[in-house]
């Protein structure tokens, strides 16, 4: 026991080493941990009430300035305070609707892998079938029909991201299933529920990870896209899609409504990136070119 | 070779009844009345449940399922709420716009993103390689409508280079171009770039150079042939996320495509325009990936070996 908590210890250790070697990598980190301090301490940052659905007529579509840092919109409500709420909405989206892909795709996928035969090739026929649609597209299908709001937006992304969580999981889970130490679960009585995520997920999680990271990005891209079509959050609600869908009615006199929530989407997906890509070398260094 | 093909072609058919069930029956579960949407809230009761009764959507979701199948298969796909007319010839009016930007937006990519894939990886860690790079990581990460909006911004109201919207003439369809292409470009790139690095380490390029066959000849004969498997995957896979980005992009610039025809749908509920409208995208994406297989076949011997 005492052996294998320092096996897990010194590889995660390992793993660590190799990612703050990469700069790049620990640039995105500490974008992400900045963006996670903002949208946690939001209501200490700006005022929800007052400085986020708040209108002030009087100070609409100001530039920048010492009061309003990125300016003020349409309504006079400051952009930065807004645009420090909705990171808040995008990170928790992406997180929730990628748990939501991580959990059914997962699942899925482990199943599909651990058993083969008739299973695997139903779920993965059903999965391709999802696939052949457009996930930006089926996101949108999907909260067409359901409504516009954001558990409904979660779950439509995170329903778009289970086709591609299903593969990867299955493709983990088939290449250590016939390992010895699935074996031996085998061999000393384990039911097959414990040895899929016991012994099999805790073994594949390297690429797990990787695609969770990237998959949070195209997350947050996606509720953007939805907002940006009127399909995702509802105003006065912030959200940096809806922000720039605001925004257009604008852009010759007042650019910085949607310069400065766009710039945050590029950021934020910008370091995801950044830390997915170090994260899959990190974790398997021999993919590093 | 035509025996996988043909495979191929019949195998699209399953994907295609399966994507129109899934749209279907995601449709379906919209909560509300489609009759008195239609109708508006203000309709007698009566009137509503006849024109239920007349849409047959008192139906169960099978028995309608099966009634927009079988229009399917004629063409059909059903008739818009909002306008009375066929979806299919609302959609297809609307089809060669959409296809034109798609078509251009991937050549835009693929004519970039090859050559300066190849570029960074035969140079690897230059100058040329960083900024190519750096490029491409923001490609990925920009969303194309803001991109779009800030092309609109630079070249249309302060240059006044180019229009900001409609589709009339090639000037109106470069910027739309850029912001559909863009983000494929990058994709596309990184790809290259990868499978580059990865081919010109093999042995054979190794053999190659040592028989004294020139440089250029050693990429693009015998490097440039293998890297490309991967690149075409790649290529296949972004004209998904295309066709997704021509539905914000049309949006941006009022590019009267699908991708707008399908947004207006769904502010007005038009459910069964919603569904032409995924059907023919998914379509249209379930027959490139059907391309890019058969193309596979084509690059790789291994494939086109085993069905000689």
């Amino acid at each position: 026991m005492e052996n294998k908590k320092a096996k897990k210890r010194s590889m995660a250790a390992e793993v660590w080493q190799r990612l703050v070697k990469n700069k790049m990598a620990m640039v995105g980190l500490a974008i992400i941990i900045l963006l996670a301090l903002a949208a946690i301490f939001a209501d200490v940052i700006a005022d929800y009430d007052t400085k986020v659905v708040a209108q002030h007529i009087s100070d609409r579509l100001q530039g920048p300035s010492a009061q309003h840092w990125f300016g003020t919109d349409e309504f006079g409500r400051d952009i930065f305070a807004r645009m420090i709420h909705g990171s808040r909405v995008s990170l928790v989206v992406g997180l929730i609707s990628v748990s939501v892909s991580l959990i059914a795709g997962g699942t899925l996928g482990a199943f599909a892998g651990y058993y083969g035969g008739r299973v695997d090739n139903v779920i993965m026929r059903i999965m391709d079938i999802f696939l052949a649609v457009p996930s930006i597209l089926l996101a949108i299908t999907i909260v067409a029909a359901l409504g516009t709001n954001l558990v409904n937006v979660m779950l439509a992304i995170g329903i778009s991201g289970t086709p591609g969580f299903a593969r990867i999981v299955r493709a983990a889970v088939m290449s250590v299933k016939d390992q010895e130490f699935v074996e031996a679960s085998k061999a000393i009585g384990a039911s097959n529920a414990t040895i899929i995520f016991r012994e099999i997920i805790p073994n594949c999680m390297a690429p797990i990870i990787v695609q969770a990271t990237l998959s949070v990005a195209g997350a947050i891209l996606s509720t953007a896209s939805l907002s940006f079509i009127g399909l995702g959050v509802q105003p006065p609600d912030p959200e940096w899609g809806a922000m720039l869908s605001s925004g257009r009615d604008f852009l010759r006199d007042a650019v910085h409504l949607t310069l400065f929530p766009g710039l945050a989407i590029v950021v934020t997906i910008l370091a995801l990136n950044l830390l997915g890509d170090g994260l899959r070398d990190a974790l398997d260094p021999r993919l590093k070119q | 070779m035509h025996k996988y093909v043909i495979k191929r072609l019949i195998m699209l058919i399953p994907v295609i009844i399966g994507v129109s069930f899934l749209v279907f029956f995601i449709m379906s579960l919209a909560p509300g009345d489609t009759a008195r949407t239609i109708l508006g809230e203000d309709a007698p009761i009566e009137a509503i449940e006849a024109l239920n009764e007349e849409l047959g959507l008192n139906d169960p979701v099978l028995i309608r399922y099966g009634r927009y199948m079988l229009g399917l298969a004629h063409g059909d796909l059903g008739t818009s709420y909002k306008s009375g007319r066929s979806v299919f010839s609302e959609v297809m009016s609307r089809f060669p716009d959409t296809l034109k930007l798609a078509f251009w937006g991937m050549v835009f990519a693929i004519v970039l993103s090859i050559p300066i894939g190849i570029i960074s990886a035969t140079k690897q860690y230059s100058l040329m390689d960083s900024i190519s790079m750096v490029f491409a990581l923001l490609g990925v990460a920009t969303p194309n409508f803001w991109l779009g909006l800030m092309l609109i911004i630079g070249f249309s109201l302060h240059l006044r280079w180019f229009p900001s919207g409609g589709s009339d003439g090639w000037r109106a369809l470069v910027l739309p171009v850029i912001t559909l292409g863009t983000g494929c470009m990058a994709n596309i790139t990184r790809t290259t770039r990868s499978s580059m690095l990865e081919v010109i380490r093999q042995d054979y390029i190794r053999t190659a150079k040592a028989k004294g066959v020139g440089n250029r000849s050693v990429i693009y004969k015998h490097a440039l042939k293998n890297a490309l498997i991967p690149v075409v995957t790649v290529i296949g896979l972004q004209f998904g996320s295309l066709l997704g980005g021509a539905v914000l992009t049309e949006t941006v610039f009022s590019w009267p495509g699908i991708g707008t025809y399908l947004v207006n749908s769904i502010k007005a509920k038009d459910t069964p325009a919603v569904l032409g409208c995924v059907i023919i995208f998914s379509v249209c994406f379930s027959i490139v990936n059907l391309c890019v297989d058969i193309l596979y076949a084509y690059i790789d011997p291994r494939i086109k070996s085993k069905y000689k």
